[in-house]
């Protein structure tokens, strides 16, 4: 799986980052970077807490297969 | 698992992550989401922040709706009923009034949120208002529009966040607050100072250490009468006091309430089938070893989830345990909190020379750190919510705020 942001969304809260710290962080200017796109083996349920708790709603997860990414 | 009928009471953020998590658990039975207000569930913080601020070019801004209403009936499958409160809760017959219906569940979530707390006296004033709904929001942004002098009672986040969102369209504010610094509950009276500089750098009044004598005026508010003596002259007021956990129409129901729904670890209030979420819940957070009722926006959302699984299969229930975590947006900056501030001792950490502008602040409880603080320094913050998951000890959270700061000092 990997992940995608809408960074029209993100306002930079930093939950994405306090769940699954090796995906996600947010830099000093207060906008979220990716460490990996990809899920780690054994994080899937952290990156998912992640996209549910996110309050803006600006995270998705996708099938690596996906070529469709039309946002 | 026999659960057929799902009811959720309280149609905001927790009822909706409620019914979503029952969804996405496979749940195939009826569901049915009780709300008080008129309005599909709406998201509250930006009612204070982006929708009363004046720089939109399309006019009034739109409800910051989470659904729509297709989706609630078609995808989610839902029943909504909305307009009016539930009444009252019959366990023992496992009832939920709505007006003159009676709802009958199997799994219920109460998720009925919390209700802004009034200023005594200032009943029936126009131009006197709480924030905590939509309605309320429309009404405050009506009177900022129209250039109101504003007072603001409560120097809170919400109270704060409206001062900041009035100075941006150059109003006059001024903020009061019985306490010696704003947010002091909150954050503890050492960073209260700091975030009161926020506000009398950008012309906000405030005017600590007085209440609020009087509200007068003839049918619209015209000042506020401070405890000191002083007056001062308004045209709209709003009220940030706190909120109250809305908990009056379980009276009689059997469930433990005081200063919120008495939950265990699993969200359960120990009645059967009858489960808690939000800022209506007060439940044992395991990882702090206390009872907790919190009014943030996160640990809504994940309680709503937990209470919905946890109701509808209570022998796999999980507890919910979190480290608590909310952000406030003033004049720009950036205010976020991780953990708890009630500590033995507080650090500042790193800080710019002027405080107010950037500054990392750690909170002591024993040997652990219990809690972290920051102003504009969203790269920190989250890392210390990690370690206060992990109960870090407070010897590793200075070592690790000394090596960040090597990091910023090369960089
Ligand atoms: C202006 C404002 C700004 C905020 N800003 C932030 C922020 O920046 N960061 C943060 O972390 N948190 C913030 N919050 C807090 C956050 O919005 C709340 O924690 C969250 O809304 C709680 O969700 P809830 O679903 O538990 O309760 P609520 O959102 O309070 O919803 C409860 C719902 O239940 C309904 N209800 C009540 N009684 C009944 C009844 N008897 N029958 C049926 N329905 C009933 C109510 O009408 C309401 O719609 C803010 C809140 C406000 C008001
Ligand atoms: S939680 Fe959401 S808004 Fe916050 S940084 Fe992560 S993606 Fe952005």
């Amino acid at each position: 799986m990997k992940v995608v942001v809408d960074y029209g969304k993100c306002t930079g809260l930093g939950i994405c980052e306090s769940l699954a710290p090796d995906v996600f962080e947010v830099n000093d200017d207060g906008e979220l970077e990716l460490k990996q796109s990809s899920v780690p083996e054994g994080q899937l349920e952290d990156v998912e807490a992640a996209v549910e708790g996110c309050p803006t709603e600006a995270l998705r997860l996708e099938p690596d297969d996906s070529s469709a990414d039309t946002e | 698992m026999s659960v057929e009928h799902l009811v959720v009471v309280g149609a905001s953020l927790a009822g909706l992550r409620a019914v979503e998590a029952a969804r996405k658990a496979g749940f195939d039975g009826r569901i049915t989401l009780v709300g008080a207000e008129e309005h599909l569930p709406y998201d509250r913080p930006p009612l204070s922040k982006a929708f009363l601020e004046g720089d939109r070019l399309d006019g009034a801004p739109e409800i910051p709706l989470f659904r729509s209403g297709e989706t609630f009936r078609h995808e989610l499958d839902v029943h909504l009923m909305l307009g009016e409160p539930a009444t009252a809760l019959d366990p023992e017959r496992k009832v939920v009034c709505v007006g003159q219906r009676e709802v009958a569940y199997d799994a219920l979530v109460l998720a009925t949120g919390a209700t802004a707390r009034d200023l005594p006296g200032t009943q029936g004033l126009d131009g006197v208002h709480t924030l905590r709904t939509v309605d309320d929001a429309v009404a405050v942004r009506a009177a900022l529009e129209g250039g109101a002098r504003t007072v603001v009672v409560g120097a809170g986040f919400i109270g704060s966040e409206v001062a900041a969102t009035a100075r941006k369209r150059g109003l006059d504010v001024t903020v009061v607050e019985t306490l010696p610094t704003p947010l002091q509950a909150a954050v503890g009276r050492t960073m209260g100072e700091i975030c009161s500089s926020l506000h009398t750098r950008n012309a906000t009044g405030l005017r600590c250490g007085v209440s609020v004598d009087s509200v007068e005026g003839r049918a619209r508010v015209e000042r506020v009468v401070l405890s000191d003596g002083s007056v001062l002259d308004a045209d709209l007021v709003v009220v940030g006091i706190g909120a109250a956990p809305s908990t009056g129409w379980l009276a009689g129901s059997g469930l433990v309430v005081d200063d919120g729904i008495h939950c265990d670890a699993t969200l359960w209030t120990g009645v059967e089938g009858v489960y808690a979420a939000g800022d209506v819940a007060r439940w044992y957070n395991p990882l702090f070893d206390r009872a907790m009722r919190l009014e943030h926006w996160t640990s809504a959302a994940e309680q709503g989830a937990r209470a919905a699984r946890n109701a509808l299969d209570p022998p796999t229930a999980r507890s919910y345990s979190t480290v608590p975590y909310f952000w406030s947006d003033w004049y720009g900056s950036r205010i976020q909190f991780v953990g708890v501030a009630d500590a033995d001792e507080l650090v500042i950490v790193d800080a710019d020379p002027d405080p107010g502008s950037r500054c990392v602040a750690l909170y002591r409880a024993g040997d652990a750190v219990a809690g972290a603080m920051t102003i504009n320094a969203p790269t920190e913050i989250m890392k210390y919510r990690g370690m206060i998951a992990k109960r870090a000890s407070w010897r590793d959270a200075l070592s690790f705020a000394e090596s960040r700061r090597a990091v910023a000092g090369v960089s």
